[in-house]
């Protein structure tokens, strides 16, 4: 499936490991938290760029000790209607100040592609390239904003009582 | 009212615009149903027995004149020609086709109105008490919260897809007409000690088929802090809410299996890394939204000598239940029942809906509210002008002394419209009604409040009618369980159930039975339900057992 970044179609150097493919020697790869918690050693060790993948069940504030180590965290949505996942993308951008790569997973259309950015999400993976090559036109459709997002500090009724 | 800012506008046409194309998405098969029934759903869209369903918001039961009129023309233009209120303060039409949705939505945003969230797993129609800024005894006004409340929920990116729907009400502060104990959020208006504004908030209150009552969480909550509190309580339930079960899902369930304590230490340790971010409200914000309500410019009433007034019973009956007392003096509030004699309970005719409109514009500073009791309230008549819009209301079938009464009854629209439902709910209202309709007979028994839902998702509100009626179905065949004693004021309850059930076709009997035990030991003053705290429930069970052939 197709990854935006930043709202463009990027080519994807992420390799997604399972969790007993073997640990190739360098690259980027996405481990399962898992596995990031059977071999953070080895893994620490080696010349990996590294990432992680959670699922909705994940407290966040578990790994804010671990986020120095990743460059990127990919929060899995196994359906459009299971909604944890923008809370822990909140988290971990807003709370726990994560920089990397905030990438949402799943089969994603482009009608809740707003919503995954304003919360903290800088990468998205599309459905298809349908959705992917949507972005543009669907981030414009609605621009309004009544609360804060993950950031910005920008409320649109907020501001126009300042006005 | 509140008055749509220009962000406001752009919003709800960009909502409408937005829908359009997800439709035409659909129509082309680029969206698969799954893909879009959260989408349709978050515009109010339901796909019913025989065709779609669209459920309007209208925030905190607040109407203006031109909007109800516009309500009136969707539902002559794209429905047939009447609308149903419903106990969330909407309105729901019921004949509708999905290619005229957007289209709906469109002329809805030209009235400043919408439909966004008023289904689907968020944050759904905020509710408030219909009496709202003319009450005596409000502490505040609850709309102006109510409406902040309304703009932060409205697209929060965060809380769309939660493991199920959340509904929030705020009741003035005064006695609770809001029924708050059974919301997922409760929020009373409260003063502290130094006379500041603030909420009791309770959490974890829902009906459907694990009734329970809010639990209070925070004793007072400075209002400043409001956002920043729900934001931390929806946080919490995002995460930790039940997704594995949809029946355990609400945070009713979380609350009850964490414990309230709990789920109160988890809000507030949330609370404390946000209570000073963007959302605290600035004060020349909350001061904005105050503004848009000011209350009306009142007149100087003279109050009519009653022996001088209309001495027609049918008025005076009228007075006496559909008409309350107002803090502006001269000035009363009056409940227009949609409970006619052979009426389905919170229906309205788009000719009774213009009719409303021109009435609430001669009489009532143009404004209407809806009640959750599927009533409409006209909040600010002048005491000399009771008599003048008494008769106007008889005309079109709006005059129906019953506010309050056994037929003013709260009903579902059941297995007549709904897929959920497992049984009828309007035709037994219908039965009832006709059962009891003698005006000076109901007068006589005086406040008691039925509600029937024909499922267990409780749309009725069953389990705090005075008596409540619950539609169920076995082998095929429809009956119905009985409650008693179950009530949404300050001492909120969830009624009791009396015993086995009973065919749809006995429960005028059952109605009558129960009523007639309570004419026999009620104390004088004493009404239907403090009969029941005074007695419990034996009394009512041994009669309705005896004498009525159980199932």
């Amino acid at each position: 499936m197709p990854i935006l970044k930043h709202g463009k179609i990027i080519d994807d150097n992420w390799q997604n490991l399972a969790d007993d493919d073997v640990l190739p020697e360098t690259g980027q790869v996405i481990v399962s938290l898992t596995r990031w918690l059977a071999d953070q050693t080895e893994l620490v060790d080696s010349q990996l760029s590294l990432g992680v993948r959670i699922t909705g069940d994940v407290d966040v504030s578990t790994i804010v000790s671990d986020l120095n180590y990743f460059d990127l965290v990919a929060v899995n949505f196994p359906g459009i209607a299971d909604g944890r996942g923008y809370s822990q993308a909140r988290l971990l951008r807003h709370r726990y100040g994560f920089l990397g790569e905030l990438r949402a997973t799943g089969p994603l259309v482009r009608d809740v592609f707003v919503a995954l950015e304003r919360v903290g999400f800088d990468a998205i993976e599309a459905r298809d390239n349908a959705e992917a090559e949507a972005w543009s036109e669907a981030v414009a459709r609605i621009t309004v904003r009544l609360q804060p997002d993950a950031n910005s500090a920008l409320i649109a009724s907020f501001q126009s009582a300042a006005e | 009212m509140y008055a749509y800012e220009p962000h406001d506008q752009l919003l709800v046409d960009q909502r409408a615009a937005q829908f359009e194309e997800q439709v035409e998405r659909r129509f082309e098969g680029a969206l698969n149903e799954d893909e879009f029934r959260p989408l349709r759903l978050q515009n109010g869209l339901y796909q019913e027995l025989h065709a779609y369903m669209l459920r309007i918001n209208i925030p905190y039961g607040t109407l203006s004149s031109r909007q109800l009129r516009k309500l009136a023309d969707i539902s002559r233009t794209y429905d047939k020609g009447y609308g149903h209120f419903t106990t969330r303060q909407n309105l729901q039409l019921n004949w509708l086709s999905l290619k005229d949705a957007p289209a709906i939505l469109a002329e809805l945003a030209s009235v400043e109105m919408h439909a966004i969230q008023s289904s689907g797993s968020c944050i759904r129609n905020v509710t408030a008490d219909h009496y709202a800024g003319a009450a005596p005894d409000e502490i505040d006004d609850p709309r102006i919260w109510a409406e902040i409340v309304r703009q932060w929920s409205t697209l929060h990116p965060e809380f769309a897809f939660l493991p199920r729907k959340f509904k929030i009400a705020v009741s003035g502060g005064g006695n609770d007409r809001a029924a708050i104990a059974v919301h997922d959020i409760g929020l009373k208006l409260v003063h502290d000690d130094e006379k500041q504004i603030g909420f009791e908030v309770q959490v974890g209150g829902g009906l459907g088929r694990t009734p329970m009552l809010g639990k209070v969480i925070r004793e007072f909550l400075p209002a400043e802090d409001l956002l920043s509190y729900l934001e931390a309580i929806l946080r919490v339930y995002n995460q930790l809410g039940r997704r594995d079960n949809k029946y355990k899902a609400r945070i009713k369930i979380m609350v009850h299996e964490l414990g309230a304590e709990v789920v109160r230490d988890l809000v507030e340790d949330e609370w404390l890394a946000t209570r000073d971010s963007a959302l605290k409200l600035p004060q020349d914000e909350i001061t904005r939204i105050r503004n848009n309500f000011l209350p009306p410019v009142f007149e100087d009433v003279v109050i009519p000598d009653p022996d001088h007034q209309v001495q027609e019973p049918g008025f005076i009956a009228w007075q006496h239940t559909n008409v309350h007392a107002h803090k502006q003096p001269g000035y009363n509030i009056v409940t227009v029942s949609l409970k006619a004699f052979g009426i389905a309970p919170g229906d309205a005719s788009a000719e009774q809906m213009y009719v409303l409109a021109n009435l609430a514009d001669a009489y009532s500073f143009g404004e209407i509210r809806v009640s959750h009791e599927q009533n409409l309230i006209l909040p600010h008549v002048r005491a000399d002008q009771l008599p003048a819009l008494w008769q106007s209301l008889q005309r079109v079938g709006l005059g129906t002394a019953n506010a309050g009464l056994a037929t003013d009854i709260i009903s579902c629209p059941g297995m007549d419209f709904c897929t959920l439902a497992s049984a009828r709910s309007i035709p037994v209202a219908l039965a009832i009604t006709e059962r009891l309709d003698d005006l000076e007979r109901l007068h006589n028994i005086g406040e008691l409040k039925i509600k029937i839902s024909g499922c267990v998702n409780a749309c009725a509100h069953h389990h705090i009618g005075h008596i409540g009626i619950l539609g169920l179905e076995k082998k095929g065949e429809e009956f119905y369980q009985v409650t008693v004693g179950g009530r949404a004021d300050d001492d909120a309850a969830i009624g009791e159930i009396v015993g086995p059930g009973f065919a749809g076709h006995q429960i005028p009997d059952v109605i009558e039975n129960l009523i007639a035990v309570y004419l026999d030991i009620r104390e004088a003053g004493e009404r239907f339900v403090d009969t029941v705290k005074r007695l419990g429930t034996t009394p009512f069970k041994e009669s309705l057992y005896a004498h009525s052939q159980t199932r």
